[in-house]
């Protein structure tokens, strides 16, 4: 089992679902994260004091999924998410010890 | 002069104020919560623009002494002669300069109501050059039309007690060519682009419809048993719209819903707005209830046709406008006031209707196309689009450096004399401070 992660542009959100679903993969966890990474971050400006903000919002993806389809969840993801320009995310994967689906007591690949 | 009317007018000219802050309130909730500031902006900037345009020129080209039934002449340009004693022909009862003043909030709100069909989109340069060119250049001739002595349309009997054709109709098909030529929003009919705070627009829906007592009773120039009339139409039409909308949404889903409540509230203030004064309650009844029923159905119209009116504008406005207009040739009664005229169900026969559909049609064809010419020209001169990556960060970052929500601290510093500061900004301030006794 693999966990498969990634931080993505929010408005590309859509496309990489649309993406991971064309791949059959059946579902996936989203939060409203903030980072940076190379970046840069924008400018405020309130009554003329000006503040940099580095953190943007950045959604963070992750799916849960057995060993075979990883690679194609990370293409998926990849090309969804792509805009070309700096800032795109990452995607990275783990490895996962075990799962349990909590309303059946299945556990392991049973429980994905 | 009457004190209590001055009294009246001026009360309902803050009232008429009150509105457009209302107005961004309401269109504020329907935007994504990252272009809230942009829309509330719109709103807000234009009460100030159109404050210092109305002054300068604008109301003399609506109201100043007629020019062959189409513009006003320059006599009151920086409201010169506009003074404290009634004119006779605008308001024989109240200060020349307090219906001067009362006029100016109905300016205001009318490009303010446009925003709506462009919002998410527009560069705010290209919002306030295409604000000022429309009022100078389509409303301030159509007020003149409909509300000045000698106006084409005033003259010919049709009849607009509170801005039905030159704000709500006016707005409307405005909207429908800015809808067309700005363009749609990226991702529209495609991505869901939901409303980020229904709450601030049913807020922004009540501050309306207080305001709105303010624009059509208020209209009445006076503070007596019209205004009362008008008053009760309002009120009376306005209820019945949101009883209207939510049995549409109701009968569509078996839910009704907030939004639905607000809109059709609205709905009914704008059907109602040409009426107000010519229609008893259960005309009003009837105006109000069809409004909230036919613009539940028009906001739909966009999706089929495919014009992106991103907050309704064009259903709400131009379709509840039209409709109000055309309802009066129905519903009025010179047992309400003398001074209107009877339509069908009075047995006036068909005259009156038929004259309120040539202020439709004049409306539409002046608006719209006019409207049209200008937004290209606006385009040419400065774009009248964010640039694809704007659009997607939003127009608060984008084109205010602002956010609307800051929920989340940290992540950024003061630029103030600290590190990154220095690559950006002006360097300090040059002026030279006295330094005593140097000369």
């Amino acid at each position: 089992m693999k966990l498969v992660v990634a931080v993505i542009k929010p408005f590309k959100l859509d496309e990489v679902k649309a993406a991971l679903e064309g791949v059959g993969i059946q579902g996936l966890t989203v939060t409203e994260a903030r980072g940076f990474g190379r970046q840069k971050g924008h400018t405020e400006v309130y009554r003329g004091a000006e503040y940099r903000v580095e953190l943007l919002p950045k959604t963070r993806i992750e799916l849960l999924i057995d060993d075979d389809t990883a690679d194609d969840a990370v293409k998926a993801i990849v090309a969804g998410a792509r805009t070309g320009s700096i800032g795109d995310g990452k995607v990275w994967v783990l490895d996962v010890a075990q799962a349990v689906r909590i309303r059946t007591g299945e556990m392991g690949a049973d429980a994905l | 002069m009457d004190s209590g009317d001055t009294a009246f007018v001026l009360i309902s000219a803050a009232m008429v104020m009150f509105m457009t802050p209302g107005l961004a309130l309401f269109y504020g909730g329907l935007v994504r919560a990252k272009n809230v500031l942009a829309t509330v902006m719109q709103s807000f900037f234009t009460i100030g623009l159109v404050s210092v345009l109305w002054v300068l020129a604008a109301y003399s080209l609506a109201f100043g002494p007629d020019k062959g039934g189409v513009i006003g002449g320059l006599d009151h340009l920086g409201f010169a002669g506009v003074g404290q004693e009634p004119n006779p022909d605008l308001s024989p009862t109240i200060p020349h300069i307090a219906y001067a003043v009362f006029q100016l909030f109905f300016a205001a709100i009318t490009p303010a109501l446009i925003t709506g069909a462009f919002a998410e989109r527009m560069r705010f340069s290209a919002f306030a050059l295409f604000t000022t060119l429309w009022l100078f250049l389509v409303y301030a001739p159509l007020a003149h039309w409909v509300w000045a002595p000698g106006g084409w349309l005033r003259e010919l009997g049709a009849l607009d007690f509170a801005g039905g054709t030159v704000v709500h109709m006016n707005a409307g098909f405005a909207a429908l060519a800015a809808a067309i030529v700005v363009g749609k929003r990226r991702g529209f009919l495609k991505e869901a682009m939901v409303p980020h705070n229904l709450t601030l627009t049913i807020l922004g829906a009540g501050i309306l419809w207080f305001g709105w007592f303010g624009f059509n009773a208020g209209s009445a120039l006076a503070a007596n048993g019209l205004a009362a009339t008008a008053f009760i139409a309002t009120n009376t039409a306005t209820g019945a719209a949101v009883l209207g909308w939510c049995l549409t949404d109701y009968l569509r889903r078996r839910k009704t819903t907030t939004l639905g409540a607000a809109s059709g509230a609205v709905a009914g203030l704008v059907a109602i707005t040409p009426a107000a004064g010519y229609v008893g309650p259960m005309g009003s009844v009837a105006i109000g209830l069809a409004a909230g029923i036919v613009c539940a159905l028009a906001v739909g119209l966009k999706y089929r046709v495919g014009y992106d009116d991103a907050l309704d504008v064009v259903g709400v406005h131009a379709v509840g406008g039209m409709l109000g207009a055309l309802l009066i040739g129905v519903f009025a009664n010179t047992a309400f006031n003398e001074a209107g005229a009877d339509g069908l169900l009075a047995g006036g026969g068909l005259a009156l209707l038929g004259k309120q559909a040539v202020a439709v049609v004049a409306t539409l064809a002046f608006s719209f196309g006019l409207s049209f010419a200008l937004l290209k020209v606006v385009d040419l001169l400065v774009g009248l689009r964010v640039s694809e990556d704007e659009e997607l960060t939003g127009l608060d970052i984008a084109q205010h450096e602002e956010v609307g929500y800051a929920f989340a601290e940290g992540g950024g510093s003061a630029a103030p004399a600290a590190a990154g500061y220095a690559e950006t900004s002006q360097p300090p301030s040059t002026i030279r401070v006295p330094q005593g006794d140097s000369a």
